[in-house]
């Protein structure tokens, strides 16, 4: 199975180099950050998560939009998603991988990492992210391997993999849901004490990673000329439509409570997002760069003349993957420390070494996701 | 025997699955219990902000724990490590500070960590690394924590730090009786559990000259913290949140 991504023309082992280069990269800095410690990033006392636990969220995010495809596919029974499904679901491994690595990069120590299995702590909803994120991984993996084994043997799938199929459903549900707890439940941060934030976070998944699924169909349609067809895409782009009309309904429901209800800290946590708090421009120009590229996106996505034209379908695209990393990838966790409980503002700023470790982490991502859609594409291909 | 690739993965994988789960069952059932004994202490301490004379430029108590504890005075203000420190009124009780008599609200307050009865700290914690005992003292252990600073998001008070570096080059004077930490760890107040164990008050009561700190045993009717509390009135930070905290201001 390995050997098919093993060959590949000149332009495949271009991207394969660039992507060994920025592994490389990351990983240099990753072991200065091992060695000086975590001062090396823009992290402090204050924010004590940045960056790392904004993708690590973020990622989550993606790995459950797998359920966008699998739902349709398998329950549903819907046949334009027939060369879509697994590409879905070798989008959740990869991206659970990078889930994992930047929980490794956060950590202080992370050489005692297996601490969280040596002394399971079940009150710690930390403790059940690691459990549905590592179930959901071996899932997937399981759906994946099986069904590309079985299609490289001429075969169909196994029918014991049904069921595995159907439980990876509410799992997906589950693992960004426990992501959301992680944050829904801490009294001492208004802006993610909310009820809201599992479902916001579910609807903004199911938007970015769909978007993202167009992408990556595109880029296979120009590099391989693996085409899962024009109808896949386009009930793609009604998925992101839905899924990113809900998440902005809920971000302006959260506004609503917070500023309306008038309780300070709520009040000053969403000032810090949107506007100034004591002069201080915090994420303000994040959070509107992202509500503007939300707006634009959804003008395409509603109006049947500019969707229908493929370019600013494509454009829609990346707008609603943009405009959602740096939400839930970057404001809402940084934002979560603004101000501190005792009023406090202390700026955060990702360091170089930061984003060098995050690319490192992006690109082993990418290379991950690279090798097995080569994979696919060279069995699926040869089987015709 | 002959063992494929394949055979030798599936193995590994069911073996490990294998032991944690084993592990997990095991360490639920044996889960200890945190509920407090009737005839254990509940430690408490009563800060009188009238007596504090920080504003004069005493810092006793701070120094005390710093020597006690070898806390490192880190350059950067963004990655400091504080066990005990003052912070103005208005941050501490910032809806309470509106028409109240400018000699309390000028005053800075000394803040600790407060040994919440019910800590959020405790509870969110992934390893266990960080406890609460039956006398109220909530524990770090620094050779267990894996730094992922789940209780600094956890805490409302701030009372938790993190080592973003080696602290031991940023420690004045070594204390030879108590651990240095290591870089990538939380730390905090620990209410002096070691001085406890040995019959002594906390570092930063004792190192107080104007006997401004009240420590004692929330759970003996006769303590002196018990009779401050009676006959002074006195605030906890954000009581609100449920977390029932064991440090109280005097008016």
């Amino acid at each position: 199975m390995i050997e098919k991504a093993l060959t590949g023309n000149k332009q495949y082992w271009l991207w394969i180099s660039l992507l060994l280069a920025f592994i490389g990269t990351g990983a240099a800095m990753y072991l200065r950050q091992l060695i000086d410690g975590l001062g090396v990033t823009g992290m402090s006392r204050e924010v004590s998560w940045g960056l790392y636990i904004g993708q690590f969220t973020f990622f989550v995010g993606v790995a459950a939009s797998a359920v966008m495809v699998v739902i349709p596919y398998y329950l549903h029974d819907t046949k334009q998603f027939a060369k879509v499904a697994l590409l879905g679901e070798l989008l959740a491994v990869a991206s659970i991988a990078m889930c994992m690595l930047f929980i490794m990069v956060d950590l202080g120590q992370p050489q005692r990492v297996l601490n969280v299995l040596l002394y399971p702590a079940p009150h710690s909803v930390m403790f059940w992210d690691m459990v549905s994120l590592s179930g959901y991984l071996l899932l997937n993996a399981i759906v994946a391997y099986n069904t590309l084994s079985a299609e490289q043997r001429g075969l169909p799938a196994p029918h014991w993999l049904k069921p595995v199929i159907y439980l990876s459903i509410p799992w997906a549900v589950s693992i960004h849901t426990v992501t959301a707890f992680l944050y829904s439940g801490l009294a001492a941060r208004p802006l993610w004490l909310s009820a809201v934030m599992a479902p916001r976070f579910l609807a903004s998944a199911f938007a970015a990673g769909p978007a993202l699924l167009i992408l990556l169909i595109v880029v296979l349609q120009k590099t391989t000329g693996y085409d899962p067809g024009e109808a896949a895409v386009s009930k793609l782009a009604t998925i992101v439509t839905y899924a990113a009309s809900i998440s902005t309904f809920l971000v302006l429901v959260e506004i609503f409570t917070g500023v309306y209800s008038g309780l300070p800290h709520d009040r000053e946590t969403l000032a810090y997002q949107y506007s100034t708090l004591h002069g201080l421009w915090g994420m303000t120009a994040w959070m509107w760069i992202s509500s503007l590229l939300m707006i634009g996106a959804l003008t395409v996505f509603y109006v049947p003349r500019l969707r229908k034209c493929r370019v600013a379908l494509l454009a829609a695209c990346v707008a609603v993957f943009a405009s959602l990393w740096m939400e839930k990838g970057l404001a809402l966790i940084v934002g979560g420390f603004e101000p501190s409980p005792m009023g406090t503002l202390t700026a955060y700023r990702p360091t170089c070494t930061e984003w060098a470790i995050a690319a490192g982490i992006w690109a082993i991502g990418a290379l991950m996701l690279t090798v097995f859609y080569k994979i696919t594409v060279g069995i699926r291909s040869a089987a015709q | 025997m002959k063992l494929t690739r394949k055979q030798f993965l599936l193995t590994a994988a069911a073996t490990l699955a294998g032991v944690t789960g084993t592990k997990l069952v095991t360490s639920v059932q044996a889960a200890p219990d945190v509920s407090a004994k009737p005839d254990s202490p509940r430690w408490a301490m009563a800060i009188d902000f009238q007596k504090c004379r920080w504003d004069e430029g005493c810092n006793q108590c701070v120094h005390a724990c710093k020597q006690a504890h070898n806390i490192p005075d880190v350059p950067e203000k963004a990655h400091e490590v504080k066990w005990i420190w003052k912070q103005p009124y208005q941050d501490v009780f910032p809806q309470q500070s509106q028409w109240v008599d400018p000699a309390l609200t000028s005053h800075p307050l000394m803040l600790l960590c407060n040994h919440c009865s019910n800590p959020p700290c405790t509870k969110v914690c992934p390893t266990g690394a960080t406890w609460k005992r039956a006398d109220g003292i909530v524990m770090m252990d620094w050779h267990r924590c894996i730094g992922c600073r789940y209780c600094m998001a956890a805490c409302p008070y701030d009372s938790r730090s993190f080592d973003f570096a080696d602290p031991r080059p940023d420690i004045a004077n070594i204390n030879p009786e108590f651990p240095t930490r290591t870089k990538g760890v939380v730390e905090k107040c620990n209410f002096c559990e070691e001085r406890l164990a040995r019959g002594l008050c906390p570092a930063c009561v004792e190192g107080c000259r104007e006997h401004a700190m009240i420590f004692g045993d929330l759970n003996d009717p006769a303590s002196e913290i018990r009779s401050a509390l009676h006959t002074r009135y006195a605030m906890q930070r954000s009581p609100e949140l449920g977390t029932g905290p064991s440090v109280f201001y005097l008016l």
